[in-house]
């Protein structure tokens, strides 16, 4: 057993620090630290200071374009940016739909799409949830239907998808839709990629109780979308969803994050005096503690994944604990401040940091929420030690 | 980075898990527990046979010239067979202490009788509220509280106040003129004792830096602690997922109950958790740094603590009224979580230094 990185590691570790310290642009940065929402340009100018650097795709393949990093160096990779203050990469396009096409798209497809999320010059969607299908996902109700015709072979889709993120921004959708409704619920199911610009497809705002506009309806409405377009088979898009869900276990924890916030919560609270209260110093520790031991099992699920050692419940320890980890600390946060976490939506009152507290706090909840809730995540993990 | 053990490791791992199985049955440890002494000096023998006494004693003396790491994944492998010998006390504190206080002559008189399971000497450091052991003129006085198998040492490693306000270690002869041991079970079922000094006669073990010595050696074993907790916390997770596979009511497996499989996953994740705090205590309680060694050791027995808690509580409800009978291991490892929760200091005390620590850092 040993604990520390390789010399390798460390000088690698180097590389990206130095690397962000330069090359991130001092506003976004300021912005990152402080908890205040990036704008589209703003991605899109760091992806392409990353692509520039042959870092684009930090979890991709050589092959691919990526850099052909090892579970360890993404994941010093991503710790590093987040400790530097930089955005987090866009996983739409690059840690959803990319390792899809890898798998499963033609050759044709790749070569079509995946140098444009490299580069930033396409923003991917993700559209899996609907009204009535959140942790059901299996029950989607959006519908494709194939029309062969002379003009060339179409799906027409219809249906709504539903708190899809940064959709506001997205050239291109990924799509479950319903593709046999005869089958049974998994088995009917397609993935289908969709042009954001086609003629019927609609975006809403959906505001959120932080007063953002982060997540959005995406109507559908007798779609268009060529037959090119479907991944993989018909009627198999389950499988697709299923591999992609669970094909993503770096950065699951946030650590880099975490580690990052807490920082910003010992600021905050040593500027304000509240380290000095031993009750609000013990939830401070128990935080950070708790943080300690997810950075060690975070290391240990990167280095079973190295030995290509087969998945068990890790990737489900890490969200819940890492979720929880954030919204803690950022609870704490809040709680620091006391009054001046109320004002809301103002700049001008109260001590700077203070500002995006109340907001910050609001909008992390869903961390516990997105990406399989906590609750399924349990469900996950009971499933795979009792097996009942 | 790794996190995998090497072949001595796993090999001394199995040594004991075999021990354990075979040697160490719940009817056995049951006739140990009902017995007068409450351990078994035959058990001893057989450990000091395979070798495991001497994990952590210089090879110079007849040792294994092991490590911390080691010594955890002994107790890890000992965890799940409640061992009622004094395992941890005189195997792996005792000689930490003796190799980094006591004199060349010292070490090579006691090591090798510890390692050969022909000496057992203890660590009594606690003392009981307003009674502190202070030394006067070469004697001791005062009284050192719940001392861990306390009563079946052979000789014990006394700490005492001295005049300058400092620190000494002191060698006392259980039994000597005015060094009354008594000695009694703990909720765990194993033995620990009052040491009541009153002018007892002691011979100065260290030149200087006994207190130091006493938490490093005592950081070890809080390390192996933490091993021995999870190796427990294992077994109880692994018997509690079993009930619920095969206890039936309402016509199924309870398994099969949302709220019962979520506190599965709940426990699962408190092992994990513990798990990884146990390799970083391992990795970090030999750290010369005292202040970044203390902060690590009270990081890691937090989440043990708490882990221990939730996990023996949890257990025990899962359970139903079997989980509270005596008859089934389960409420014999809820009682030594308990008490390792409150050993070495409990998590409120652990949870404060950390936060001490972590701000003066």
């Amino acid at each position: 057993m040993d604990l520390n990185f390789s010399p390798e590691e460390s000088a690698f570790r180097e590389e990206v620090r130095r690397f962000v310290n330069q090359q991130l642009p001092a506003p976004i940065r300021h912005k990152v630290m402080n908890g205040v929402h990036l704008n589209r340009d703003e991605h899109v100018q760091w992806q392409r200071i990353l692509h520039k650097r042959g870092w684009g795709g930090p979890g991709w393949p050589k092959e691919f374009g990526g850099p052909g990093w090892t579970p360890t160096e993404q994941d010093i990779f991503e710790e590093e940016c987040a400790a530097g203050g930089a955005p987090r990469l866009i996983s739409f396009g690059l840690k959803m739909m990319a390792p899809v096409l890898m798998a499963f798209g033609n050759p044709a497809q790749q070569q079509r799409y995946l140098p444009k999320i490299l580069s930033a010059e396409e923003w991917w969607c993700q559209g899996y949830s609907e009204p009535g299908a959140g942790s059901d996902l299996a029950s989607v109700k959006t519908r494709a239907v194939r029309i062969n015709s002379t003009e060339g072979n179409h799906y027409i889709v219809n249906g709504q998808k539903t708190w899809t993120t940064l959709g506001q921004y997205a050239d291109w959708i990924f799509c479950l839709v319903r593709t046999d409704p005869e089958a049974k619920k998994q088995s009917g199911i397609s993935f289908l990629l969709i042009d954001m610009k086609t003629p019927g497809v609609a975006v809403r705002p959906i505001i959120t109780l932080d007063g953002a506009h982060e997540v959005n309806e995406v109507w559908l409405e007798e779609v268009r979308v060529p037959v090119e377009n479907l991944i993989g088979e018909e009627n198999k898009g389950w499988t697709y969803a299923k591999f992609l869900l669970g094909h993503e276990r770096t950065n699951i924890a946030g650590i880099g994050i975490a580690k990052r916030e807490l920082a910003r919560l010992k600021r905050i609270a040593e500027a304000e005096g509240r380290l000095d209260d031993a009750l609000f110093a013990a939830r401070v520790a128990q935080v950070e503690i708790d943080l300690m031991a997810l950075e060690i099992t975070n290391l240990r699920v990167v280095s079973a994944e190295r030995a290509r050692k087969a998945p068990g419940p890790e990737a489900s320890i890490l969200k819940i604990k890492g979720t929880e980890i954030q919204q803690a600390i950022s609870e704490l946060m809040m709680q620091a401040v006391g009054p001046y976490a109320l004002p809301f939506q103002q700049q001008d009152v109260g001590p700077d940091y203070a500002a995006n507290l109340g907001a910050g706090y609001c909008n992390l909840r869903k961390l516990s929420i997105f990406g399989g809730s906590n609750e399924i995540q349990k469900n996950i993990i009971s499933q795979m030690i009792m097996g009942l | 980075m790794n996190f995998d053990f090497n072949e001595e490791q796993v090999a001394l791992q199995d040594t004991v898990r075999r021990f354990v199985a075979k040697d160490y049955t719940f009817e056995k440890r049951r006739a140990i527990l009902d017995s007068d002494a409450g351990w078994s000096r035959e058990v001893w023998q057989a450990m000091a046979d395979l070798g495991v006494l001497a994990v952590n004693i210089d090879e110079e003396q007849g040792g294994l010239g092991y490590g911390a790491l080691e010594a955890g994944l002994a107790m890890g492998a000992f965890g799940a067979g409640l061992l009622l010998e004094p395992y941890l006390a005189a195997a792996v504190i005792a000689p930490a202490l003796i190799r980094r206080t006591a004199s060349a002559d010292f070490q090579e008189q006691w090591l090798p009788n510890i390692a050969t399971g022909e000496s057992i000497v203890v660590l009594a450091h606690d003392d009981a509220r307003n009674e502190p052991v202070t030394e006067l003129a070469g004697n001791l006085s005062g009284r050192k509280a719940v001392v861990a198998h306390g009563g079946c040492a052979d000789l014990l490693l006394v700490s005492a106040r001295l005049a300058d306000g400092g620190t000494g270690l002191f060698a006392v002869t259980p039994g000597a003129e005015g060094a009354v041991v008594r000695d009694y079970p703990t909720l765990d079922g194993q033995r620990a004792a009052d040491v009541n000094l009153n002018n007892a006669p002691a011979a100065r073990m260290d030149a200087g830096g006994a207190l130091d010595a006493i938490e490093a050696a005592l950081d070890i074993g809080l390390a192996a602690l933490c091993f021995e907790a999870v190796g427990i916390m294992e077994a109880t997770v692994a018997a509690t997922t079993e009930y619920l596979k095969t206890r039936q009511q309402f016509g199924q497996p309870i398994g099969r109950f949302q709220a019962l499989q979520h506190r599965m996953a709940d426990m699962l994740m408190h092992l994990e958790q513990a798990r990884s705090m146990s390799y970083l205590a391992a990795m970090h309680c030999t750290n010369e740094d005292k202040a970044a060694r203390q902060r690590t050791l009270s990081a890691a027995k937090v989440t043990t603590g708490q882990a221990c808690r939730f996990i023996a509580q949890n257990a025990v409800q899962l359970h139903g009224g079997m989980g509270m009978t005596d008859e089934l291991m389960l409420s014999h490892w809820f009682k030594r979580l308990t008490t390792i929760e409150m050993s070495f200091g409990d998590t409120d005390l652990h949870l404060q230094r950390f936060a001490r620590l972590s701000r003066a850092a």
